[in-house]
């Protein structure tokens, strides 16, 4: 399957954020592909509040069978979410675990005045009730079972899309 | 042969002892406790990962700092904590270790932490869990005799890691009752494993155990050559309750000798960070100059513990 550029994305999905941005919304990227993504959204967007950023790794749902990967992050939410409008990135929305798994956590923090999703792609074939808000690519066909569809980072800072197969 | 702490797949399975833990294993606890350090910023200082487990203290032994920071730990990962103080229960009734074990097993218990006066008792344990087929419930060792204490020999590392950055270029003293201190060999198994360089013991003949060379240390028996130079100071309790005969003369004569006092402490490096794994004899093994002073790093030691405990919880419990 032919992937589109990453970096072209995101300056659309920026373009798709923009006329919604409010003085005090705030960007909370999902480790690690969401991080980088919500990273160049921060800058593209010039937005002023911190980034903040949180790793679901102590919320998944899959941890009484796979336990706990080997180095989770810590999340960082640098500002007070209370009240505040709040953009969730990633990079894939795929079943939609993860972006439960960060909204669970997500209150933790606090009562957010709303929680808006935005990703890169949308692969389908969704288990939750999750739609993104903000989504510059939607995919047609389904990526065989067990393939993983990430974003990776090469040393030079370019984001790219790449298929890992099973 | 098997390790009893581990899995067949490599992964830990019982925190019984840290001596002949893999060193890939000690660094991911550490790794994996960082993040935990984070949740006590929050406004619900609570991960759902131990919902729905029972973790049961089991203290045949009194302790309030371990077993408190235990039940905290447990309870940050929302796990169900019961407490036994078994000093005062079913054992001095005469119950074996092995019913007890039996008969929590029996009300659902996922885990247990258990500290003993025998050395080898969560050990014991473990086998039994094994032996009947209940692998999936867990021993965490809080202290066993004169063994091991795994947690403590943990939390003092990422303590170090945390200040120091890098285990290995470090010259770190471990001070006092070695002979009597189960938290002095889970340090040194601990500190050799991640690959620090020199450790030294610095105490008196009576209270280092006898072929303590042999366990990788530099032996001194005069603070004032021991501490020249370290990085870290590890002091030790004394285990006044322990101590049978008349191994020192008293106290005040103790002090006087192996007391770190900020006299002493001068002969370390001017940034060096000292370590005391509680409850401390202020004026016996440590002066309170040097307790409340600014190289002292006891009470972040008590938080981290907390996160530390988290991980060892977190990783026994899933998968």
């Amino acid at each position: 399957m032919e992937l589109p550029d990453a970096a072209s994305l995101c300056e659309k999905l920026a373009e798709q954020i923009r006329p919604h941005l409010t003085p005090d919304t705030a960007l909370i990227g999902i480790h690690t592909g969401g991080v980088w993504l919500a990273e160049r959204l921060h800058h593209a967007l010039g937005i002023t509040e911190a980034l903040g950023t949180i790793d679901v790794a102590f919320y998944r749902d899959d941890f009484g069978s796979r336990g706990l990967h080997a180095r989770p992050r810590k999340s960082d939410i640098p500002f007070d979410i209370d009240g505040r409008p709040l953009i969730l990135v990633d990079d894939v929305l795929y079943t939609g675990r993860t972006t439960r798994a960060a909204l669970n956590e997500l209150f933790d923090y606090g009562r957010p005045g709303r929680v808006d999703l935005a990703v890169l792609v949308d692969r389908g074939e969704r288990q939750l009730p999750i739609s993104p808000r903000y989504c510059p690519l939607t995919l047609t066909e389904s990526l065989p079972t067990g393939s993983r569809l990430r974003l990776s980072r090469s040393e030079a800072g370019e984001l790219s899309l790449r298929i890992i197969n099973a | 042969m098997r390790n009893p702490q581990l899995t067949r797949n490599g992964e830990l399975q019982h925190l019984l002892t840290l001596d002949g833990l893999p060193k890939a294993i000690l660094e991911q606890i550490l790794d994996i406790a960082e993040p935990f350090t984070e949740v006590a910023e929050r406004e619900v200082k609570k991960l759902p990962l131990l919902r729905g487990k029972s973790v049961f203290n089991v203290f045949f032994e009194n302790s309030t700092r371990t077993r408190t920071t235990f039940e905290i730990a447990a309870k940050r990962l929302s796990a169900d904590v019961i407490n036994l103080n078994v000093a005062t229960s079913s054992t001095t009734k005469g119950e074996t270790l092995l019913d007890t074990v039996d008969n929590l097993c029996a009300m659902g218990a996922d885990m247990f932490v258990v500290r003993h006066a025998s050395s080898g008792a969560p050990y014991l344990m473990a086998e039994h869990l094994h032996a009947t087929k209940r692998d999936h419930i867990s021993v965490v060792n809080a202290g066993d005799g004169r063994h091991a204490h795994p947690t403590q020999g943990l939390l003092d590392m990422y303590t170090i890691r945390h200040y120091k950055k890098d285990f290995t270029n470090l010259v770190v003293a471990v001070v006092g009752d070695v002979l009597h201190s189960r938290v002095a060999r889970s340090e040194i198994a601990a500190l050799t494993t991640l690959g620090v360089p020199e450790v030294r013991v610095i105490g008196p003949k009576t209270l280092l155990p006898t072929g303590v060379e042999r366990m990788g240390v530099r032996v001194f028996h005069d603070m004032h050559e021991g501490l020249k130079g370290v990085d870290v100071v590890m002091m030790l309790r004394l285990q006044n309750e322990r101590m049978q005969g008349a191994l020192l003369p008293s106290s005040q004569e103790y002090f006087k000798v192996w007391g770190l006092t900020p006299e002493k402490l001068a002969r370390a490096k001017p940034d060096a960070i000292v370590l005391h794994p509680g409850p401390m004899n202020r004026g016996v093994e440590i002066d309170s100059a040097v307790a409340d002073g600014q190289n002292a790093v006891i009470l972040p030691q008590v938080t981290f513990g907390i996160a530390v405990r988290m991980a060892v919880m977190s990783m026994l419990a899933g998968g």
